[in-house]
């Protein structure tokens, strides 16, 4: 079922579902094969306006908020989900920038952004700090106008081809967690340089490289919103971004199905459609049950947030000001448990429904040239990035008995 | 319309190379010609292209019309098409057939209007209509899924382009004889605005397609750009050349001008083997002229098995090096 | 910059059918949709309005239900659209149709003047190629056909490559002139949400023959020079041989047998 409630949300469905089918389908496998970042799809996605759908109307943009990224993330990962990283890392990496920056700050990075002349990244994980990004160590230290950064960031996705990194740093040390401040760090600034590019179980056709930073200086102008507060930013975009990768999911399990219905409808085993065995229909019912459930469950929060997020974009651009302080003026409401709740329940489902959709298949699915096995491998990414499934949980349960002990019980 | 007289034909010289077409369309004039029991007459224009008008004549040419000068060296539209429009307007031709290639598809079209004209698009045959004297010239539309016979009754010449290797070529009769008229270039009015820089010379070499009489062509079940290695050998064991259906051009395996079909060209070859090509009608648009048309498909059920003459199931990667290997003996 | 291009409806290839006793196109059900080379001509037009700024325009003539490749063209990324239509031009060959376009054109060029007009190397359901070439003719303009690629476009002229059967030349037209373009120019896009949501909104201008000041005499199926006089399914050999043998060797060598036997090879 569409959930579209809009003319504009239709129609991003009805766009990235033919981009998909034409451009996206025929490259998906040899690049996967390569593992290669495609430059001809990027500028496909680019030409069908696909990194401008979330952001306003001024930059060029759509103006359809975070249902349309996500409608989109959906159904171009419903083809190839590595892929769909493009357009996806990029507003991952330019979320947090969107909601922290000042007036200026955007009027520099959003046109680019949107028309995807630039390509952005987020860049939080360190070796030794993954799930506990407080612990990071990239220090930036002010030296007069510059932030002077040393420090190594890894499984960065879209690493080396992006141009913008929105990097999670420390600018004042002694004070841990609270140090960590939102620094946008150029492509090409001397002492940037890229690692090693990480070879993957799954999204092979997204490179993940490490990104190393010696000395490097970063002009003050580059620090979204004020230091110390960058975990706050980081939240509140995980808070945005938690269900686009859900909806990557739904995708990816919506995906899964799409290839072996039509399989399992004509492979005849035993004299008959193997379909018609009960056994193997009852398990394709109940794994489309849950797709489904995934897609409702996605739409109904990202509909909610775009409530609040258009209208708070909307003030940011008349007022001058971030969308950070007009969500918080207008009490917007923390979406992290909702979030965490779609990414759970998404990511499992595509999990079990690509590792069933295998299983029902049989043989044939086990082989790279039926693409249901690609689906098994680019499923996981979707429990372990932007927090694993446990993370997610301990999102939920955090939430959950600060909402009971809130009414004492 | 009395005034109006005898069967033109136009002989494309390119780079002071004749094409092949200049003889097909000799030999389809011809019988136009006798039909109407009016003269033959072959069109040269161009830079030194002086030296063809007893080949003309040796392969059927009653006339020859020359129009030799510097300024035809290259092929321009508006020069050329204003050179014929003064010549048909002087001379006043029955019939003009021109052929289908890639400079006659454009100069006809454009000549045409200059000479107030209709003109029917690549046509396959051509004949003279008994009762009226008219040209009909029968072509193929819709990507070759409709044949469609097109007259042009009211204006003069009736004007067609023919498609490359429709009609053989015209016997050889050495020392055969005829009129030359010498068309002056007028270098104030046969102007064009464009300018001709260059010409790069496509990089592949061997056989233009479009002279090919057996072409060796692959499609997606060739699984990979290496593939073409192997048609390449059997098309040089057999004299042809390699073309392809859209699926290897678009996956970067060959280059564009090799693609045969609706958005590429259409060629007409006496021997076409169809090498993993599923047979789709975009595809069969572009080859279904040849004369015997081969498939050879892993998949019986490929459209291709029932539309060619000899049906060959089985690898290409088999079929292909054992056909070589046979071939030797 | 101003750029025309010039798009057909047209029936979509993959379907068309044709009744075997009549000899004519089975039209009931056969889905329309923008001519597959004009896409590459209007992908190439906005491609290069993205690089150098300026309008896209897009004319086609064609009957009322033609308004929807102009819609798709807005879609696709073109400014304005024009449709002519008029049952005055109903039946016309490519030289009619070429001229009723070319009063077209001079009617928009008179609202802004054109530098560059594009057209699809031919149509897919007639196949002539004459379209550009014959445009071009009419306003006296310098043209290239079976065009690959741009090469430059500069301020004053265009320099483009030329298909040939063995080659490509390269050419330079000053503006104004006419292109028409093969596959290998462009890579058509898939019509990004804005311009899905744009096309249902753009205003379709239309205009009768009268409009254009085009001369009846010159229009129509009664006026046009050519005429189409029979039309017919060609003969498609059905009965294919299929060639027998125990391995793909054995029929190779059997394939290779048959062929020199008949002198194919």
């Amino acid at each position: 079922m569409d959930y579209a409630i809009n003319e504009m949300e239709q129609e991003t469905l009805n766009a990235t579902r033919e981009l998909a089918q034409k451009k996206l389908k025929p490259l998906r496998a040899e690049m996967d094969a390569k593992e290669q970042f495609s430059k001809e799809m990027y500028e496909e996605f680019r030409k069908s306006g696909m990194f401008g759908l979330w952001l306003p109307e001024k930059y060029g943009g759509l103006g359809g908020g975070i249902t349309c990224l996500a409608m989109a993330f959906e159904e171009l990962s419903r083809v190839c989900a590595g892929l769909a990283l493009t357009p996806g890392t990029s507003a991952l990496g330019a979320i947090p920038m969107f909601l922290a920056a000042t007036a200026e700050q955007r009027e520099r990075w959003c046109y680019d952004l949107a028309s995807g002349k630039k390509l952005w990244a987020f860049a939080l994980t360190e070796p030794e700090a993954g799930s506990d990004a407080s612990s990071l160590k990239t220090t930036a230290l002010k030296d007069g106008d510059y932030y002077i950064v040393n420090g190594t960031k890894h499984f960065i996705s879209t690493g080396k081809e992006a141009d913008f990194y929105t990097v999670a740093v420390n600018t004042n040390p002694s004070r841990g967690a609270r140090g960590i401040s939102l620094l946008v760090i150029e492509k090409g600034t001397p002492g940037f340089s890229f690692g090693k590019k990480e070879e993957k179980m799954g999204i092979r056709t997204n490179p993940t490289y490490e990104l190393i930073f010696e000395n490097v200086r970063v002009p003050k102008e580059n620090l979204l919103g004020s230091e110390g507060r960058g975990l706050l930013y980081v939240q509140e975009t995980l808070d945005y971004s938690r269900p686009g990768v859900a909806a990557q999911a739904v995708g990816i399990a919506q995906g899964a199905l799409d290839e072996t219905v039509p399989y399992l409808r004509t492979r005849k085993q035993f004299g008959q459609p193997i379909i018609t065995f009960q056994a193997l229909a009852h398990k394709v019912a109940e794994l489309a049950a849950k797709t489904e459930a995934g897609r409702a469950l996605v739409y109904s929060i990202t509909h909610r947030m775009d409530t609040e997020f258009l209208p708070a974009v909307q003030a940011a651009l008349e007022n001058g000001t971030s969308v950070h302080d007009e969500l918080k003026k207008i009490k917007g409401g923390r979406w992290t448990k909702y979030s965490a709740m779609a990414k759970l329940f998404c990511a499992n489902t595509a999990m079990e429904v690509a590792d069933e959709c295998v299983t029902l298949c049989g043989g044939v699915a086990y082989m790279r040239d039926f693409p249901l096995e690609k689906y098994m491998r680019d499923a996981k990414i979707t429990q372990i990035y932007e927090g694993t499934v446990h993370i997610q949980k301990n999102e939920i349960i955090a939430a959950l008995i600060k909402e009971y002990a809130a009414k004492g019980e | 319309m009395k005034d109006w007289k005898n069967v033109w034909i136009l002989a494309e010289v390119s780079r002071g190379k004749l094409s092949p077409t200049a003889y097909e369309l000799l030999n389809a004039g011809r019988s136009l010609a006798d039909a109407l029991g009016e003269k033959l007459c072959a069109v040269l224009l161009g830079k030194d292209v002086k030296k063809f008008v007893s080949d003309m004549f040796e392969h059927g040419a009653d006339v020859v019309y020359v129009c030799d000068a510097p300024q035809l060296e290259n092929y321009i539209d508006d020069v050329y098409a204003k050179t014929l429009a003064g010549m048909i307007k002087q001379y006043k031709p029955n019939k003009f057939l021109l052929p289908a290639t890639n400079m006659g598809r454009s100069l006809s079209a454009k000549t045409a209007v200059f000479a107030g004209t209709g003109l029917t698009a690549d046509a396959t045959e051509v004949v003279i209509n008994k009762d009226d004297g008219q040209l009909h010239a029968t072509r193929p539309t819709f990507g070759g899924n409709l044949m469609a016979t097109i007259t042009c009754a009211h204006t003069r010449p009736e004007m067609c382009s023919l498609r490359p290797m429709a009609y053989a070529k015209a016997p050889h009769m050495p020392g055969r004889n005829g009129e030359v008229v010498e068309f002056a270039f007028d270098e104030r009015n046969f102007t064009s605005l464009a300018k001709f820089l260059k010409f790069i010379k496509s990089e592949g070499e061997g056989l233009d397609l479009s002279e090919a009489e057996v072409i060796v062509a692959g499609g997606r079940g060739l699984g990979k750009a290496e593939g073409f290695v192997l048609l390449e050998k059997l098309a040089k064991r057999l004299g042809g050349a390699v073309a392809a259906s859209r699926a290897p051009v678009d996956s970067g395996w060959i280059e564009y001008r090799r693609q045969i079909g609706l958005t590429g060209r259409t060629v007409k070859p006496k021997l076409y083997i169809a090498c993993g090509i599923s047979g789709q009608i975009q595809h069969m648009a572009g080859c279904s002229g040849a004369d015997i048309l081969v498939a050879i498909n892993k998949d019986p059920e490929a459209p291709i098995m029932k539309l060619a003459h000899y049906a060959v199931q089985g690898d290409l990667y088999e079929v292909v090096p054992a056909m070589l290997e046979a071939l030797e003996k | 910059m101003h750029i025309l291009a010039c798009v057909k409806q047209t029936p979509k290839s993959d379907n068309v059918k044709i009744d075997p006793a009549t000899g004519c196109l089975i039209r009931s059900g056969a889905e329309s949709a923008m001519n597959p080379f004009d896409e590459y001509a209007l992908e190439e037009a906005v491609t290069l309005k993205e690089q150098l700024g300026g309008t896209v325009s897009v004319i086609t003539m064609g009957p009322p239900a033609a308004e929807n490749v102009l819609r798709d063209s807005i879609a696709r990324g073109a400014d304005k659209v024009y449709q002519l239509g008029d049952m005055a031009f109903a039946g016309s060959d490519t030289w009619s149709t070429s001229y009723a376009l070319s009063k077209g054109v001079e009617k928009i060029n008179s609202i802004q003047n054109i530098d560059l007009i594009i057209c699809g190397k031919q149509t897919n359901d007639s196949d002539t190629g004459h379209i550009g070439p014959q445009i071009s003719a009419w306003l006296g303009l310098p043209n290239a056909a079976f065009v690959r690629r741009v090469v430059e476009a500069g301020e004053k002229s265009i320099t483009v490559e030329r298909l040939t059967e063995d080659g490509t030349e390269v050419l330079e037209l000053p503006y104004p002139c006419v292109i028409s373009v093969v596959k290998e120019i462009s890579n058509p896009r898939v019509c990004s949400v804005k311009g899905r949501m744009a096309a249902k909104r753009a205003e379709v201008v239309k205009w009768t023959a009268d409009d254009i000041a085009a001369d009846k005499t010159k229009l129509g199926v009664k006026n046009c020079p050519t005429r189409v006089v029979k039309s017919f399914a060609p003969k498609r050999d059905a009965n294919a041989v299929a060639v027998e043998g125990a391995n793909g060797k054995e029929k190779a060598a059997k394939l290779v047998e048959l062929l020199k036997e008949n002198k194919y090879i």
